[in-house]
């Protein structure tokens, strides 16, 4: 579960083009960026190669069978069951929490976020722990749903805040009741939020692998994870993965041309709200509602945990990895993928915000594209890669890192380009027309004011590799555990006690970073720097 | 002192200066007047050293610091100020961090920034940041940032512009007394017409990539180089004229020419510009001139724009300003007279009507797409 990325995908496109200083990019800038970009293309490349050397024939053999049809009527099924849930539900909350006189907004706001934090997989074993029969379609659509809709919250309730007000008083004004302005004025204005926020739900779906794994819901992720398993049947599972990158491209444009710039009506936001609703005696089942979303969310994996820690159970399993060895292992490895992509990301944002034009566009998008290739299938490439080229890197700590900043690069791209344009080319001008060199302007006046975007750009990856499962899986090296794969193989073998502090663990890593950073992209597109 | 010489720039295909030739005295304010896009901007960078032309030279008191593929000294070493378009003051320092920026560190902690923050206007302001500051104080504390390095030269990119009107006429002249005071050349860069008469000791208009016309602002506003430049600085009455005897005479009767009656032979075809306030309104029949019917008044206060429109076969609309509030409705019929000397050009193209766009043979300029002055 990638965690944090809407927050961060909201100051995407927020950046307006700028006049560059100078028309000349900088060669070394270029080159650096190339090279980046180009690292991000690999997996898709082997990807490609893997398949054509398989050939057309067995390709077409492998995907023209039943299997194919059944996990795209699964995934069809699910994306369209789940986005529509997603949909109603995020778009009521963010209503609620931006719109109406609720008492404790600010809270249920702050909490109704929480849940796309907590990694799907821990979701569905707390639900599974608790029901173990839920399974199948319900439980997948019912957890997703959970893990989900804050995607579809999040824009949404961040296009009621920024939304031009003025046009509801108008409408008040001119004889429409409450509801009836929502529905023409409000909800409209709102409208492509909540399209880009489905199709991140969709994205997600294609991507998700661990709650699908729990509950038993048969998928295209699943699917390739179990060729891989059965002795690695390259040719199968390259075939599958082709066609799950090409949903993942499909959704990824839909999305990027929905809520592309100029089409969403964004004003700045304004000091006072807009017509906040009076809900009357529907208030207390509206803050029951929206709290219970936030308990069966977040609350039944919490409480799981608390219940089967404290309980008598014990393990078979021998323990390949304490708590603290796994939390080391999980830390090093995210530390290390979140400034490698933290780093990397610094040359295209300086391309990108400051040397604007066709070429750096494609090449900006080019990076983006990786946010359609599931983690999986980033590491089944890479396993390929490393198979082929590298023997020794096979199963090694820096080809898992490799992986988790390629997967993430998107995210640190996000960021560290918000940070970027936060420092206009007038500003290191008035530095150096003070007397001082470049390099010292660089350091007493880019590095200051790019600091914080580096540090969420390092957060966010670094939380969000904490908690991945299916990459790691697949890349750990031998004798290694992380949080993620401990207390996969634990609840593999229902040792759920044994589980228990793993999952803690990394709700601890997942959820309070994920707060901080929630507030620091909340403050960013105002445009008042502090201090 | 300041000596441009044959600046060159182009964007690709786009070529934004084409040719410009400046001089600054030391010590002066020279505003460099020019529409949006006209290359105001290009042109400050370059001197400021974070744009190379390509082509001609820049001297900075008789040192080159830049010629096209030869010269370039970087901006660090160049001692000149720069003040960019909406202030660009460093967020993450207070305005007293600003201000010492460029100051060596002794100086830093010293009496200096707060010294320069007094001197224009801002004592006690040293802890504040820039978003706690008003766009006024924030223009004023960058003026004082690049102040405070001593440069002998300071740039100011349109630096009124984010101003409200009350607020500009005030930081406008807070600059202009502590520029004078400091004895700094100043560069001042605006596309607001009233602003650059009123402030600079020099006015330099910059037209197709080209400085068009470098004067005072006195002999800019009374002698434009050509129609089109009268109705770039004000308002402007361009009517036909026949000379003769070392006059012109036109329908607002017969007015001596600037310059003496030798600048154009007699029996030439001239194109004559009469700035408002020359004209004269009468209501009594025999004064005068020629009539014309009052079609708009325009009420500023102070003065008062007539607009009018000549009786008799197609004649051409003027404009009169007159003091105070004229006691004159739209469709009075009053003649109108002006009073020279008056800047005429030769008629190109013998017998044709001058060609001013929207009134008839000739009429007043000022609309080209520049803010025409209120008052002024
Ligand atoms: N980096 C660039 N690349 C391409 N064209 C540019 C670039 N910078 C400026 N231009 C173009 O050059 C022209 C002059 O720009 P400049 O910023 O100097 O104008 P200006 O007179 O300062 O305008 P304004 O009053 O709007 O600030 C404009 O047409 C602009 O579009
Ligand atoms: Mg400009």
């Amino acid at each position: 579960m990638v965690t944090g990325t809407t927050v961060a995908r909201r100051a995407r496109w927020l950046n307006p083009t700028r006049k560059s200083a100078d028309p000349r990019m900088p060669l070394a800038l270029v080159v650096l960026s190339v090279a980046v970009v180009a690292g991000l293309m690999l997996p898709l490349a082997f990807l490609v190669l893997q398949a054509a050397q398989a050939g057309g024939g067995q390709l077409s053999q492998l995907l023209l069978r039943q299997l194919t049809l059944t996990l795209l009527l699964n995934t069809v099924k699910l994306v369209v069951v789940v986005t529509a849930a997603c949909a109603v539900i995020g778009t009521a909350a963010a209503w609620a929490t931006e719109r109406t006189s609720l008492p404790g907004r600010r809270v249920l706001a702050t909490l109704l976020v929480l849940p796309v934090a907590v990694p799907d997989f821990v979701i569905a074993w707390g639900w599974v722990s608790l029901f173990p029969s839920l399974s199948g379609l319900p439980g997948a659509a019912l957890v997703l749903t959970l893990g989900l809709y804050p995607l579809v919250y999040l824009p949404v309730a961040a296009s009621f805040r920024r939304a031009d007000t003025a046009q509801e008083y108008v409408a008040r004004s001119l004889g429409k009741g409450p509801w009836s302005t929502f529905m023409s004025v409000t909800l409209p204005q709102a409208r492509l939020a909540v399209t880009g926020g489905c199709l991140l739900v969709a994205l997600y779906l294609l991507a998700e692998y661990g709650a699908f794994s729990v509950l038993r819901y048969q998928t295209f992720t699943t699917e390739i994870f179990a060729e891989f398993q059965q002795g690695f049947d390259a040719p199968a599972a390259a075939a599958l993965s082709l066609v799950v990158v090409a949903l993942g491209v499909v959704v990824l444009v839909a999305e990027v041309a929905a809520t592309r710039p100029g089409r969403t009506v964004l004003g700045r936001p304004r000091p006072q709200a807009g017509v906040r609703v009076g809900l009357g005696r529907a208030t207390a089942p509206v803050v029951a509602a929206l709290g219970a979303l936030v308990v069966l969310a977040v609350g039944v994996p919490a409480a799981m945990i608390v219940y089967w820690a404290g309980s008598g159970q014990r393990t078979t399993l021998p323990a390949a990895q304490s708590l603290a060895g796994a939390a080391w292992h999980t830390a090093l490895y995210s530390a290390s993928a979140a400034a490698v992509a933290t780093v990397a990301a610094l040359p295209v944002a300086v391309l990108a915000v400051r040397y604007r034009r066709a070429p750096v566009v494609v090449m900006e998008r080019a990076a983006l594209l990786v946010e359609a290739l599931p983690g999986l299938v980033v590491a089944l490439a890479l396993v390929y890669f490393a198979a082929r080229y590298a023997p020794l890197a096979y199963q090694s700590g820096p080809l898992l890192v490799m992986a988790y900043a390629i997967m993430f690069f998107p995210l640190a791209l996000v960021a560290v380009r918000a940070s970027m344009a936060r420092v206009p080319a007038e500003l290191e001008m008035v530095g150096r027309s003070l007397g001082r060199r470049p390099l010292s302007v660089v350091l007493r006046v880019t590095l200051p004011l790019v600091m914080p975007g580096l540090l969420a750009s390092f957060l966010l990856v670094f939380m969000t590799a904490a908690t991945e499962l299916p990459a790691t899986l697949v890349l750990v090296p031998t004798g290694v555990q992380t949080l993620a794969t401990q207390f996969w193989a634990y609840t593999g073998d229902f040792s759920y006690r044994a589980a228990a502090p793993f999952a803690a663990a990394m709700l601890v890593v997942a959820v309070v970073p994920s707060y901080l950073l929630g507030r620091w992209f909340d403050r960013l597109p105002s445009g008042a720097v502090g201090r | 002192m300041i000596t441009v010489s044959g600046l060159c720039k182009r964007y690709g295909r786009h070529i934004v200066l084409d040719g410009v030739d400046l001089e600054v005295p030391a010590g002066s304010l020279t505003a460099v007047l020019g529409p949006s896009g006209s290359g105001k901007t290009t042109l400050l960078r370059i001197l400021a050293g974070f744009q190379r032309p390509d082509g001609g030279r820049v001297q900075l008191g008789g040192t080159t610091v830049e010629e096209a593929g030869r010269v370039h000294v970087p901006p660090e070493r160049r001692r000149v100020g720069y003040v960019p378009q909406e202030g660009a003051l460093f967020p993450h320092l207070s305005a007293a961090g600003n201000v010492a920026f460029g100051l060596p560190h002794r100086e830093r902690r010293g009496p200096r920034p707060g010294e320069l923050l007094a001197l224009v206007g801002l004592a006690g302001f040293d802890d504040r940041y820039p978003h706690q500051l008003s766009g006024g104080q924030q223009q004023r504390v960058a003026l004082a940032r690049a102040l405070a390095v001593r440069p002998e030269i300071v740039l100011l990119d349109e630096p009124f512009s984010s101003l409200d009107a009350a607020l500009r006429a005030e930081v406008r002249q807070d600059v202009a007394r502590v520029l004078a005071r400091t004895g700094t050349t100043a560069v001042l860069v605006t596309h607001d017409q009233d602003e650059a008469l009123s402030l600079a000791d020099q006015v330099a208009v910059l037209r197709d990539g080209r400085v068009a016309q470098c004067a005072t602002p006195e002999t800019l506003y009374r002698c434009p180089v050509d129609p089109a430049m009268a109705g770039f600085v004000g308002d402007a009455n361009l009517l036909d004229g026949l000379v003769g005897d070392g006059r012109v005479a036109t329908l607002l009767g017969e007015l001596a020419l600037v310059g003496g009656p030798a600048v154009l032979g007699d029996g030439v075809r001239a194109i004559v510009l009469v700035r408002p306030e020359q004209v004269r309104l009468d209501d009594s029949p025999d004064a005068p001139g020629s009539p014309a019917r009052v079609e708009a008044v325009e009420y500023h206060g102070h003065d008062a724009v007539v607009t009018l429109q000549a009786t008799g076969a197609p004649g051409p609309r003027l404009l009169a300003r007159v003091p105070g509030a004229p006691a004159v409705k739209p469709g009075l019929v009053l003649r109108a007279s002006a009073t020279g000397p008056v800047v005429a050009w030769r008629h190109e193209g013998a017998e044709q009507p001058v060609p001013v766009p929207g009134t008839g043979t000739a009429g007043p300029a000022g609309s080209d797409g520049w803010p025409r002055a209120g008052g002024m």
